[in-house]
């Protein structure tokens, strides 16, 4: 399989299929992750990444290469997201704020992290998922995936000043979440030198 | 005037973002506050720990590639076959068009010849 991704791009452009497969295999399971985070739900990620690649293989001659290709299908997938969620929630006229997960998906965990690493990010990801949907978007895109506030606001059909109010509600519920689980009072004593040299 | 901790409480996640720089009256309240200097520190773990799930990435269904593979195939096939249509229909209009006026160019020509029969005739 080729890896070289723009290469990958310019050939899928020119109407090479395999060349587009290529680029699917390269990316599709950071795509399934954004997706699952976003979605909470290992059944609406996979509808989600589907839709997204088939909507990056129909625009595909859009696509400027101004971004990576990685960083357009998070762009792609955040939008299926969007959309699906919100379909859902018209469907079903439920709020969407307890999207519980089962244990069957397995993360992929750095054998090197403490244990104290691995409890805090067990927590986060229960409190990512306790979190409504469109709160739970703006905080992975941003603080996750490192998107600019204008991008997500784009994706997600809101102004950036909305997105930035949705990040900084999303921002003070985890915290205020974690702080109820006692994840993060054992660390307060050492980062105060930290917050004093701000 | 002091700043009070409900005024900057907005701002501390952004500050533990390194998003906005404090002022001098924040920093100096912050700097005697033990309340902002937790929310702060509470703030940095939580963006620690959400940046760190960047490199983390969730193992998906086996059935999730090749189904992604097969719904682009179909839409693929789907395209060459409109292309195809289209490219048929495109063809079909086109020698409609062309029967169409070798059938007017045709009628002209008989027509103007009856006329000139009729006039030698007469």
């Amino acid at each position: 399989m080729r890896h070289d991704l723009a290469a990958l791009v310019v050939a899928a452009q020119a109407g090479d299929r395999a060349a587009f497969d290529d680029l699917v295999r390269a990316t599709y399971i950071d795509s399934y992750t954004l997706a699952y985070r976003l979605t909470g739900d290992e059944d609406d990620a996979r509808d989600v990444v589907q839709e997204a690649y088939l909507r990056a293989y129909r625009g595909l001659k859009r696509f400027r290469g101004d971004a990576q290709f990685s960083t357009w299908m998070y762009r792609i997938t955040a939008n299926c997201a969007t959309t699906f969620l919100g379909k859902r929630t018209k469907n079903r006229h439920d709020e969407l704020t307890d999207d519980l997960v089962g244990d069957e998906v397995a993360a992929t965990v750095d054998p090197e992290a403490s244990l104290d690493a691995a409890a805090t990010r067990d927590r986060l990801q229960q409190a990512l998922r306790r979190l409504p949907p469109r709160l739970r978007a703006v905080v992975v895109l941003r603080d996750v995936y490192d998107l600019p506030h204008e991008s997500i606001a784009a994706e997600l059909g809101i102004t950036t000043s909305a997105a930035k109010v949705r990040l900084h509600r999303a921002r003070r519920k985890l915290r205020a979440d974690l702080v109820s689980m006692r994840v993060v009072e054992d660390d307060t004593d050492e980062g105060m030198a930290d917050a004093r040299a701000v | 005037m002091p700043v009070r901790c409900e005024e900057i409480a907005s701002v501390l996640g952004d500050a533990a973002a390194g998003a906005v720089p404090f002022d001098a009256a924040t920093r100096l309240h912050i700097e005697h506050c033990l309340r902002c200097q937790a929310e702060i520190v509470q703030y940095r773990r939580v963006l620690r720990g959400l940046r760190a799930m960047r490199t983390q990435v969730l193992e998906p269904s086996p059935a999730l590639l090749p189904g992604i593979l097969a719904s682009i195939s179909e839409a693929s096939e789907r395209r060459a076959l409109r292309e195809l249509l289209d490219g048929r229909r495109a063809a079909y209009v086109g020698g409609l068009a062309a029967a169409t006026a070798a059938g007017v160019g045709g009628a002209i020509v008989l027509a103007s010849r009856s006329k000139r029969a009729h006039r030698l005739a007469g």
